[in-house]
This record gives C-alpha cells, structure tokens and sequence, in this order.
C-alpha cells in the first residue's frame, strides 16, 4: 500500500521538505562481500552505438511534416519599454505565417510574470517578438521587417557599479538585496584576538555554459494534445512550466527528450522558447520549432553570475579561527541566487563564522544554475583565502586544512554526516601529487623564467539524491527487460548506469536491457541537476528490479512445479538444484503477459547529512615572462560512497577539471558597460578549453566505498564535485610558483602579469 | 555555368549515393544535409566555423560544412557519419570512441570522429600528438578531450 512520509533533502547547498509516496519497505544495502554482475564494472555505454553513428536524435534532430521555424526578436537595448510594434511588413512576408509579441501574444505566465513579452526589455537579449515561417530564412528576414519603437530607460550591467550609490534602481527595493546569511560562534573576537589575519577581495567573471545543442524546443498540438520535444534536463519540469503558461492539464502535455547534448545546469524547465513553440503549434495547428543559435545561446540562455567576494579568515596558534564571508552575485534578470558562501560554512569545522550572501540585479542576462552554482565561485575564494592564510602563518596549507577537515559533524546543521572520508582524499591525492617535494616559494621549472608550483583546494557538495523518483520494470515474455523512468541521460550515462543497477539485481544479462527514459508518459523522475539523479534513480530502479524478481520466481514456480523458494534468477536463467532454464522458455510456457516491477526512492534518514567530499590537487608551470599557466598534473580524488560505473565516473571527473579549467584560465563573458550588449557571444572569442589545453595528465582516484547510511545502494552524485575545487587548486599553484596571488578567475595572463608586478613591488 | 539567385540543382555524392539536390545557392552543405538529405548526424552548433561539429569529409578532406555552401560541392565525394560504417559493421574510429569511452552528451562526436577518419587515410598509426592536431579545431563542452586522443590512437592501432 502506497503511504505518504516525510522527506527532507539537500538540493544544491538548500534543504527541501516535504511530502513523497512511498510504497512498501526500502531494501537494506547489498551484504558485504556480495559479488555482483554488473554494478562496479567498468561497462561500455549502452547508447554508444546510437551517438557514434549519428543515429541518437537530439532535439535539434526533430523536423515533423510541415514544421514552421520560429526565430526570435530580442532587444538590443539592456532597458527600455516598448511602446509600439509594427509588423504589417513582417506578416506580407511569403511564407511568414504568424508574429507573436507583447500586444498580441496571449497570457502565458512565465517564473512570476504574466507574459512572456515583457513591457519594459530589461537585457540585451529580452524577447520582443517571435515570427513563425515556413523556413528559417523567411523568418529570419521577418525579423528585419518588424519595426520597434523603444523609449530607452537609463540602465546597469556591471555588478560593482550596480552595487554603487549612482545606478539606477532597478527593482523598487533596490538593486542588492540579502539572500542568505550565517552565523555561529563569535567572529569579531575571535578576530581581535587572532595572530594573524587575511583580509582580501576576490572576484570571479561570468562563464556561459555554451552547452553544444542550443536550448530549443519542437512542439506539435493536434487538437486535443501538445507533444513537446525539448533538450532539457528535466522533462517534468518543462511539463510543469507548460501547464502553467498554457493552462493545459498535465494529461494533455507530453515532454520528450531522448538525446540532449549537453545541459550543465541551465536546461532545468521550461524556456520562453518552449511557450513560444507551443503557442504557435495552437494557433496555427501546425508543429513549431524554435531552437536558440549560438549568440541567443550566450546572451539569453543563462550564466554562472560574476561575484566580488570579501573573505577575512584569523588564525591562532596553528588554526583557523575566525572567518567572515561577505558575497555579492550579479544575477542579471534572475530571480533567485547561487550562494558562494555554501562552502563557506559547511566544509571546515571552524567556531567562529559569519557569512552573507546578497543578489544584485542588473540589466543582463540571467543567472541560470552551471554545474555547482556559489560553490564553484565560492571555492575558489574561500580556498584561495586559507592557503594565504597558511603562508603568513607560515604552515603547510594542507596540514592547516586536515585540523578543521576531520570533523564527523555538519558544523552548519550539527547533524552528522552519513558518511566522509576527507582524510583519506588529501592522503590519496597528497601521495598522488608528491605533495612532499612542494616548497614554500616554488619548485624549479623546466627553464629559468618558468616557476613550478603545487596547490590543492577541497571540494564539498550534496549529492545525495531523493525522492520522489520512480521507475517500472517490464519483462517481457522472451525474458527481455524493459526499464521505463522519467528521467533523462545529459550526457552523464545515466541509461547505461541503471542499466547496470536493474540487471544486476534482476539478475538478468546487460544485453537483455532497454531503457526508455526523457517522456513524461513514464512514471516520475527528478532533475538531472545537482548531483541527485543516479543516488535518486538507482534505488528506485532496484526496488523496481526486485519487485519484477520476485513476480518472475513465482511464475517459474508455477511452471516448473517447484517452491519459489528453490529458485534463482542469474544471467537470464532460472536455476533450480543446478538446472538452468531461460527464463524466456519459462515465460513462453504461459499465455502473454507482462511481468511488471515498480520501485520508488525512500527518503534519506532525516537525522543525517549526506554530502560528497573530495580533493583536487593541481601542478603548474607559469611563464613568468608571459603569464601563461600551463596545467602540468590534476590529482583528483573524491568520495562518493559506491562507484558503479568507473570509466564512466572516471569520464565525469575529467569531463568536471576540463570545465573547471575553462572558469580557471580563460572562460569569461565581456559586456559592453554603455551598450549592454555581450562582447564575445559566440565560440570564436568566448574561450571554451580545446584538446590543447588539456592538462599533461589528470589522476583519477575514488574512495569507492559504499555509504552505508545514504541509501540502499550507498551511492552518491558526481556530477558537481570534479569542477569544485580545480580552480582554486591551480590559484594556490600559481602563487606557490610565483608568490603572486591572482584573486580573480579567470586567472588570464595580464592578470598573472599584474599579479607579478605586485608581487615583485613587494618583494 | 552561372547560377542563382533562384533555386538551383547541385549534384552530390553523399556516401557513395549520387543525390541531385535543389536550394538557394547560399544554402550550406550543413543544412542541406540535415533539411534536405535528412542526415542528422551532422551538428549544427555554431553555424559560423567556430567549433567543428558539423565536420564532413569532402574528396576525403575534413570540412566544416556550414562553412561551404553546398553548390560549391557539385560533383564531389561527401563523407558523413551516417555513411563511415560498413555493411553493419561499425567503422574503427566509431568502435575505439565506445571503447575509450570518448564521449558524453555526443553532440560533438561526429565531427570528432570523421575528424579522426580523415586523419587515419592520411597516417595510418597517428601518436598522440597529432590526434590532438586532427581534432584542435572541434570543441567538446563535456570535457570528453583525454579519452578523445585515445580512442584516435587506439583506432589506428587496430586498422
């Protein structure tokens, strides 16, 4: 019988409670020592085949019969209102076949507002009107056609000036505004009384996810029914901001994403371009597709704020202890914030803290979550922040950090973590890197005006995962299995992974499996975002496997006339006193049918915290002529309870440095203060790292063990923890080698440059 | 013969299938592959030459397609990912990219891997290095670079 119970997650540094249907007892973790067939084994994709041939359709991949192409026309002002539109050239266009815009567009309420065409244009990039075409030029050329009047309204886009006294206001209560805060202990005393005291300014510029496949959507209504397919990370969620926008219950709105070809965090719901599709499919009973090109894709599809961070951190006798934490966020147009300071007050066990986060909006594009939102950001501060720290102490920045490192206990909620094993991580990474040959000042380089240097920097994030998640298991009279969940695979394996976990327990053979995820007709499954969806799914999916299991031993009972209790199921086989029979040829003796398995995620034991933890350590070479950094050696090392699948976790941690590297050395977005428009919105200047810039070597290690309080499998995320601490880990390299300390990512070389020359003034 | 600006005929060799294909003579080889021929398997990212994604091979020659328009093509030899298997068996360089593990979302692996094909007709056994060459000019956003360079040294190992 289904009941409801109580559940309390972490998502992306926030608790969430609430209610959640659950079915039945959870599974206790699989014995110790329990020999498995498939979790832990290093399997090939299962959907390899399919995206090396180019057989994978993504959403990009979806042209219907009679498909109107729909382009957007955004504002090329940061601020404005808009006062007229004229389209009557547009609409004589041959082959234009509708234009949607703020005085015409129905309501469609969209993230607190009642149209998806706002009044006053508030980024260079804010949705004007929308022209659907028989093909893309048509619509493209409409674009042209249509005739805006704009009064232009005094604007900011810089997060430092929007902060100052002299903007403008852009929201009635101001421009900044507190979103979190956190206090414990006494900071202003213990910072009076410590020997030794950081006090300094970090920043960090904006990256754009610039995610291959451009955010879009195809949708086809047919009268009765709307069929979106869209790339997205969250197909409920898109479902979700349908409903909302078109009035429509869910039974009539179907989301579909197969393939999608990257996410990173900004493909969480629903986007204008979806509504737009949507209302154009209704209005003209044709499908519509409107998928962003790689400018919109920079200019309105999302960023990772810019943030100034202020960190003072005291020391006394050998630790830590006072820290203050002071964050401010460019969130553009966003609603809410990341918050740098998440790390801040949950990594170290430090008494005396005091953390504040606040959200300054300004005139460009918003905010969307990328990979580790604030913890990213945070990180490089807060870590960059001890290892100075650890120099004017004069103590190694590792021995400083293992003292406030060890703690069993979240040192924010009290609560005791499920599981950690941060010790470890710095063991394993420290022995990995050669920790011992780092040397106050450097280590010599390959020629005389390159410096070496080692750095490392600490990772934290949730990654626990929750309910609600479900998934069904059909078997089919032949003995094949079907596994169905509304979840998704951005790219993080996520098809071949609870392949694994469902065969392993149905104790079927990998080849025997089909997963069918990405449609909303599936029972329901989260976000493919912080980390939750493998520590969601696999539990789900194995509660799933063993309810199907147990239905296929009591139907070979049957047939083969033997106790149900005499029976396994191995490799595909029923085995009964050493005879093995395919279960296909048990199933066939009995009419059709369809065994089917049902399985829902339990919540997570409220009285404990589940977290990751891990360890970057970085080697670097720097150019003290040119300021160019060369990544010689990543270490990564992470602890996220069971690995089951290690290349593909091993694919993850690299996938995670390489993006990090981009935030690190050369990702940044430019926007132009007086036009408000980005400089760089396109794959040309915008630097996303190539093949060249791979590091000389990045070592992989995981602690793998499983936590044994987390859930019934004892696995935890990885999507988050490999970009947490790589930037961080390269900054204490760099100032390692050079003693210069470059307190803005990216770490470009005129900023490595400037770095030096102030390091050299003082020295 | 002169052409356009009206629609014109072009006549192609895409994978070894002669094809006469109709468009604006500004019309990409991208897009004419993708809208008109159907072959999906050719990415669109930038659409500006910027990241490699709809990499195709032309006379045996590696080529962004939506760099060159497709009336530029007529009577040339145009090699994409949907074509590189034969006779169900999976090309080298598609069977090392599972094996390596050389890629996550997969939005960028056709461009990568008929990067790759071209480099193998030209230097059958490539080191590390210049695999890296071969695929410099194709972006992966999920970071897959370390398992690409293997998967391009290890499929010229088993040829």
């Amino acid at each position: 019988m289904p009941r409801v119970v109580e559940s309390r997650e972490e998502f992306e540094g926030e608790i969430f409670e609430s209610l959640v249907i659950v079915e039945g007892k959870d599974l206790p973790l699989p014995a110790a020592g329990t020999e498995f067939t498939e979790i832990s084994k290093s399997r090939r994709r299962i959907d390899g085949v399919q995206r090396v041939t180019g057989r994978a359709r993504y959403t990009q991949d979806v042209y219907l019969p009679g498909m109107l192409f729909v382009r957007v026309l955004r504002s090329p002002y940061p601020r404005a209102r808009v006062r007229r539109i004229d389209t009557k050239k547009a609409e004589k266009l041959p082959g234009v076949r509708g234009v949607l815009h703020r005085f015409n567009a129905p309501k469609a309420a969209f993230r607190g507002e009642e149209s998806i065409f706002r009044e006053e244009v508030r980024f260079v990039g804010d949705e004007v009107a929308a022209v659907a075409a028989d093909d893309e030029q048509t619509a493209v050329e409409a674009l042209r056609l249509i005739e805006v009047d704009y009064e232009l309204l005094p604007h900011v886009v810089d997060l430092e000036e929007a902060i100052g006294d002299m903007a403008p206001r852009l929201d009635s209560d101001g421009n900044v505004a507190e979103a979190a805060t956190h206090k414990r202990g006494d900071a202003k005393r213990a910072f009076k009384e410590a020997d030794f005291v950081v006090d300094a300014t970090y920043r960090t510029s904006t990256q754009v996810h610039n995610s291959l496949e451009t955010h879009g959507a195809v949708a086809t209504w047919d009268g009765d029914q709307l069929t979106v397919y869209e790339s997205t990370q969250h197909t409920f969620g898109v479902r979700q901001g349908l409903r909302t926008a078109l009035r429509l219950p869910f039974s009539k709105i179907r989301v579909l994403c197969d393939y999608m070809g990257g996410g990173f965090g900004s493909k969480g719901g629903a986007g204008k371009y979806s509504i737009i599709a949507s209302l154009f499919s209704m209005q003209l009973g044709r499908p519509a597709r409107c998928i962003l090109t790689r400018e919109e894709e920079n200019i309105a599809a999302g960023n990772r704020s810019a943030t100034l961070q202020q960190l003072r951190v005291g020391g006394k006798g050998g630790r830590i202890t006072a820290i203050e934490h002071t964050s401010w966020a460019n969130v553009g147009q966003g609603k809410w914030v990341a918050n740098p300071t998440g790390p801040t007050n949950t990594l170290y066990d430090i008494a005396n803290l005091s953390s504040k986060s606040y959200k300054v909006v300004t005139n460009a594009g918003s905010l969307a979550a990328f990979r580790a939102p604030g913890y990213v950001e945070g990180t490089f501060a807060l870590e960059s922040a001890i290892d100075e720290l650890a120099e004017k102490m004069g103590v190694d920045p590792l021995s400083l950090r293992r003292k406030h490192a060890g703690s069993p206990k979240d040192p924010m909620s009290g609560k005791k973590y499920s599981d950690k094993h941060l010790l470890e991580c710095y063991r394993l990474g420290a022995a990995e890197i050669g920790w011992q040959r780092r040397r106050s000042g450097g280590i010599r380089g390959s020629a005389p005006h390159r410096r070496r240097g080692i750095g490392m920097a600490t990772q934290i994030w949730g990654g626990g995962g929750g309910p609600p998640a479900y998934a069904t298991v059909h078997v089919n009279p032949d003995g094949t299995v079907v596994l169905t969940g509304g979840t998704q695979d951005i790219g993080t394996g996520t098809r071949t992974v609870l392949a694994q976990i469902c065969a392993d327990e149905l104790g079927v053979d990998l080849d025997a499996m089909q997963v069918r995820i990405g449609d909303t007709d599936y029972p329901y499954g989260p976000i493919s975002a912080g980390s939750v969806t493998t520590a969601s799914m696999g539990p789900a999916v194995r509660i799933a496997a063993r309810d199907a299991k147990e239905q296929l031993l009591g139907a070979a009972a049957g047939v083969l006339e033997t106790p149900k209790a005499e029976l396994r199921l191995e490799g595909g086989m029923i085995v009964s006193k050493g005879a093995r029979t395919p279960l296909g040829e048990i199933l066939s003796k009995v009419e059709n049918n369809t065994v089917i398995g049902k399985g829902g995620r339990h919540p997570n034991d409220p009285q404990l915290s589940q977290r990751t933890f891990g360890a970057q350590f970085a080697e670097v070479e720097v150019d003290v002529r040119t300021g160019e950094i060369r990544v010689e050696h990543i270490v990564a090392v992470h602890d996220i309870g069971r690995v089951i699948n290690p290349t593909m976790a091993r694919s993850q941690v690299e996938g995670g440095v390489l993006q990090a590297l981009g935030f690190a050395l050369s990702e940044e977005r430019f926007l132009d203060r007086a036009t408000g428009r980005v400089m760089n919105a396109n794959l040309e200047n915008y630097k996303v790292p190539t093949v060249k810039d791979v590091p000389a070597k990045i070592t992989v290690k995981f602690i793998d063990r499983p936590d044994r309080k987390a859930n019934n499998l004892g696995i935890k995320g990885l999507g988050e923890p490999p970009i947490i601490p790589t930037a961080a880990a390269i900054a204490n390299a760099v100032a390692n080698a050079t003693g210069a300390r470059v307190r803005h990512a990216p770490l470009t070389r005129a900023r490595v440059l400037e770095a030096l020359a102030v390091a050299g003034a003082r020295s | 013969m002169p052409r356009g600006p009206g629609a014109t005929d072009v006549a192609l060799l895409v994978n070894g299938q002669a094809v006469t294909v109709r468009g604006a003579p500004r019309r990409t080889l991208l897009d004419t592959l993708r809208e008109t021929l159907g072959l999906t398997g050719t990415k669109k990212v930038c659409d500006e030459g910027t990241c490699g994604a709809c990499t195709v091979l032309i006379d045996g020659r590696p080529v962004y397609s939506c760099m060159t328009l497709a009336v530029a093509c007529e009577g040339m030899a145009i090699e994409t990912i949907e074509g590189i298997a034969k006779d169900g068996e999976l090309h080298p360089v598609q069977r090392a990219f599972i094996d390596a593990d050389a890629f996550q979302c997969g939005f960028c692996t056709p461009g990568q891997i008929m990067s790759i094909v071209a480099l193998l007709r030209d230097n059958a056994s490539p080191t590390e290095d210049e695999v890296r060459r071969a695929v410099v000019g194709n972006l992966c956003r999920c970071g897959a670079y370390p398992n690409i360079v293997k998967a391009g040294v290890s499929a010229g190992k088993r040829r």
